[in-house]
C-alpha cells in the first residue's frame, strides 16, 4: 500500500479527480473498503496535512483534498457501514465565532477517515454545554479563528467539569497555532496543529477510554 | 542623518527609501484600544469618526508610534455590499452572512458606491479629521480589503476556494467588480488624506493558496488594482506566510509587505532584497500574556534581524493588535524600540538569538 500513497497524494495536492479514484480503485482491488480507507486515504491526507502545518501545501489544497476522500469514502463506507466507528460519542462545533471552514475540513478528515461525530455548527458557551451533556459527548473537538472565541474555551471545560461529565476537549483553529501555550491556558486536553492531527488524537483516546 | 530627530514621516520615508533613520519606525497597529482610551465599547467607538480621531491622537501619544491607524474593522467594506456586522463586546466586529449566497449571483452583481455606505464615508471622515491635526509629520495609514480577498466575507472561504478552482469565469467577474470597488475606496481614502493604503491580500499568503495558483490570480489582480491606486501601497499577509512568493509581491509594485511571526524576519529581509520594506513581525495573539521583559527581547529579535540598513517597519505581524493586549505590554514595546532602535544599530554585532 506504501507504494499507492505516495500518488495519491500528489493526485489530491494537484486535484487531479481522475488519477486519485484510479489508485483509490487500485487499492480496493487489494483491500477491503476500510482497509483502503485507513492505509491509503488517511495516511496521504495526514501527510497533506502536515505538509500545511510546515507551509509546504496550502489551505486550498487541503480543503479540496479533504472534500474529495470525503466523497470517495462516502461512496464505499455509507453512513450506516457497521465499519463506521461511531466511538466514542463526539461532536464537532464552531465556538462562539462565525468562521467555518476550519471546522469543515475537520469534519471531513474525520469522516474520510471512518468517523461518525454529530455536527453541531456554530454554538455558543452555555447552547454548547447543555448540547454536549444531553447527548452524552466524551470528545469535544472545537474550532474557532479569533482569539476572544478561543479564550472562551475556558468556560466550557470549567462548566462541564463542574457538571461531572469525563468530555475529552480537543481545540484547535488560527489563534492556537500562533500561541502553543493557548490551548492549556484555556483548559483543553489537547490541541491539533492540523486536521490531520484531530484523527491521530482522537485515535489515541480511543486506546485510553474504556 | 542619524543624528538629528525627524519626524515620524520623514523616519518612516527615510527607512522606505532604504535608508537608516534616527531610529525603527514604530508602526504599532491599535485600533480597538481606542475604545479604551474612551472608555466606550468597541461598537459605540466605531459609530462616530469622532471618536475614532480622538482615540487615534490619544494612542499615537501614548505608545510614541509612528502612525495613525483609520481602520476600523474589515467588515466596514462588506457593508458597503449589503452585508451586516457583528458587534462583540470584547473582540474585533465580524461580517455577518455571505452577501453571495450563490455563485450565480456574481453574475449580476455591481461594484457599490463608496460615497454612498455609511459605513465608508465615517472613516474618510475620520481621516479628513486626522489629516487637519497632524497634516505632513505623521503617516496615515489607510486600509482596503484587496480585491482577490475580500470574497472570504462575501460569499464564505469553502465557496470563494471552490470558485477559484472551478469556476474561472465567475472568478473572474467577481475580480473586475472587487478591483473597481477597491480601487475607487483606496483613492477616496488617499483624497481625504491618508499616505498610504495598506493593501490586506492573505488568500495570496502561500498559507492559504499555492505558489503558482498565486501566480495566475492574486498576483495579476493586485497589479491590476495597485496600478490604479494613486499612492503608496503596503500589502499585508495577515500573518499568512509568504516567503515563497516574496519577489513576485515586489513586482506588484507595492511599497511594503507586512510578514509573518511564522517566518524567519531574516530570511524575509534577504528575499526583500532592498525591493520592498518589510512590516512586522510581533506575534499579537501571544503578545496577550507577554511579560515587559518578554516584549522586550521580543522587540530586540526583530529588530536584530531586519533592522540594519533601514526598509524595516517594527509592528504587530497581523496588523491589528487584539483587544486583549494590555497596555504595559504595547508600553514596553514602545520603550524597547526607544532603547533599542536607535541607528546605527550597534548592538546588533553582539546579539545571538535564543539570548533575547
Ligand atoms: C485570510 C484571513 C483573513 C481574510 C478572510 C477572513 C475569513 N476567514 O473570514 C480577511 C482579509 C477578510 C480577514 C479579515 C479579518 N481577520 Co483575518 N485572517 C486571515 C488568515 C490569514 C487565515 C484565516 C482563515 O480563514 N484560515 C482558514 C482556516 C480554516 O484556517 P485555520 O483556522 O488555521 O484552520 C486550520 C487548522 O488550524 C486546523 N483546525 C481548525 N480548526 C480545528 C479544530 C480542531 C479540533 C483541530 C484538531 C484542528 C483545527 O485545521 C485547519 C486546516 O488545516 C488568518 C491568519 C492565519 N495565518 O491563519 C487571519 C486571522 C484569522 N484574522 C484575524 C482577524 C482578527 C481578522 C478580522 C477580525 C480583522 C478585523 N478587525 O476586521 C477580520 C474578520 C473578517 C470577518 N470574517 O469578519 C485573526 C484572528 C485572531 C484574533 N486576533 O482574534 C487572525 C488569526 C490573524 C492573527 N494572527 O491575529 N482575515
Amino acid at each position: 500500500m506504501e507504494e499507492l500513497i505516495k500518488p495519491f497524494r500528489a493526485a489530491l495536492e494537484s486535484l487531479d479527480r481522475i488519477a486519485a479514484d484510479n489508485v483509490f480503485r487500485q487499492a480496493l482491488e487489494r483491500l477491503s473498503p476500510i482497509a483502503a480507507v485507513e492505509q491509503l486515504v488517511v495516511p496521504a491526507l495526514e501527510q497533506v496535512g502536515a505538509a500545511w502545518e510546515d507551509g509546504r501545501v496550502a489551505l486550498s489544497q487541503v480543503y479540496m483534498s479533504g472534500r474529495f476522500c470525503e466523497e470517495l469514502v462516502e461512496k464505499v463506507l455509507p453512513r450506516s457501514d457497521p465499519d463506521r466507528k461511531h466511538q466514542p460519542r463526539s461532536a464537532i462545533v464552531v465556538l462562539s465565532d462565525y468562521h467555518t471552514l476550519g471546522k469543515r475540513i475537520v469534519y471531513s478528515m474525520m469522516r474520510a477517515a471512518g468517523y461518525e461525530l454529530f455536527d453541531y455548527g456554530r454554538m455558543d458557551v452555555d447552547e454548547l454545554v447543555a448540547r454536549a451533556l444531553a447527548d452524552k459527548i466524551s470528545v469535544l473537538l472545537i474550532s474557532v479563528l479569533l482569539l476572544p472565541s478561543a479564550l472562551k474555551v475556558r468556560a466550557v471545560s470549567d462548566q462541564l467539569k463542574a457538571a461531572g461529565a469525563p468530555v475529552k476537549i480537543l481545540v484547535g483553529g488560527a489563534p492556537f497555532l500562533f500561541d502553543a501555550q493557548l490551548w492549556r491556558d484555556v483548559g483543553a486536553d489537547a490541541m491539533g496543529r492540523s486536521a490531520a492531527d484531530a484523527v491521530n488524537i482522537v485515535h489515541g483516546w480511543m486506546g485510553e477510554m474504556p | 542623518m542619524n543624528g538629528t530627530a525627524m519626524n515620524s514621516m520623514q523616519r518612516t520615508l527615510t527607512t522606505l527609501g532604504q535608508q537608516e533613520p534616527d531610529r525603527v519606525p514604530l508602526f504599532l497597529l491599535t485600533t480597538m484600544h481606542g475604545a479604551k482610551e474612551l472608555d466606550l465599547s468597541i461598537e459605540e467607538y466605531f459609530s462616530r469618526a469622532e471618536h475614532v480621531i480622538e482615540g487615534q491622537l490619544l494612542l499615537l501619544k501614548k505608545y510614541r508610534r509612528d502612525c495613525l491607524y483609520p481602520f476600523f474593522h474589515a467588515s466596514i467594506e462588506t457593508e458597503a455590499w449589503g452585508g451586516t456586522t457583528i458587534f462583540l463586546p470584547d473582540g474585533p466586529p465580524l461580517c455577518g452572512a455571505p452577501v453571495i449566497a450563490r455563485p450565480e449571483q456574481i453574475d449580476n452583481l455591481q461594484p457599490p458606491a463608496v460615497m454612498q455606505s455609511p459605513g465608508l464615508c465615517r472613516v474618510l471622515a475620520t481621516i479628513g479629521g486626522l489629516k487637519a491635526q497632524v497634516q505632513d509629520t505623521v503617516p496615515i495609514i489607510g486600509v482596503a480589503i484587496s480585491p482577490f480577498s475580500l470574497p472570504v466575507m462575501q460569499m464564505g472561504f469553502d465557496s470563494y476556494i471552490e470558485l477559484i478552482y472551478e469556476q474561472p469565469e465567475r472568478f473572474e467577474r467577481l475580480m473586475q467588480a472587487n478591483i473597481a470597488f477597491s480601487v475607487e475606496w483606496a483613492n477616496a481614502q488617499l483624497a481625504a488624506g491618508a499616505t498610504a493604503i495598506c493593501y490586506f491580500d492573505p488568500v495570496s499568503s502561500t498559507t492559504n493558496i499555492p505558489r503558482d495558483l498565486y501566480l495566475k490570480t492574486g498576483q495579476q489582480v493586485a497589479k491590476r488594482a495597485l496600478a490604479q491606486i494613486k499612492g503608496p501601497t503596503a500589502t499585508h499577509m495577515a500573518s499568512g506566510r509568504c516567503l515563497p512568493i516574496m519577489a513576485e509581491i515586489a513586482e506588484t509594485g507595492t511599497a511594503v509587505v507586512g510578514v509573518s511571526v511564522l517566518e524567519d524576519l531574516a530570511k524575509l529581509k534577504a528575499a526583500a532584497k532592498q525591493r520592498v520594506s518589510l512590516l512586522g513581525n510581533l506575534n499579537g495573539i501571544e503578545m496577550r500574556r507577554w511579560t515587559p521583559e518578554q516584549a522586550e527581547a521580543e522587540v530586540k529579535r526583530a529588530i536584530a534581524k531586519a533592522g540594519r540598513g533601514g526598509g524595516f517597519l517594527l509592528g504587530d505581524n497581523h496588523g491589528e493588535i487584539p483587544w486583549q493586549v494590555p497596555d504595559d505590554v504595547l508600553l514596553a514595546i514602545s520603550a524597547a524600540v526607544e532603547r533599542w532602535g536607535r541607528y546605527p544599530l550597534d548592538w546588533v554585532d553582539d546579539w545571538s538569538d535564543g539570548g533575547g
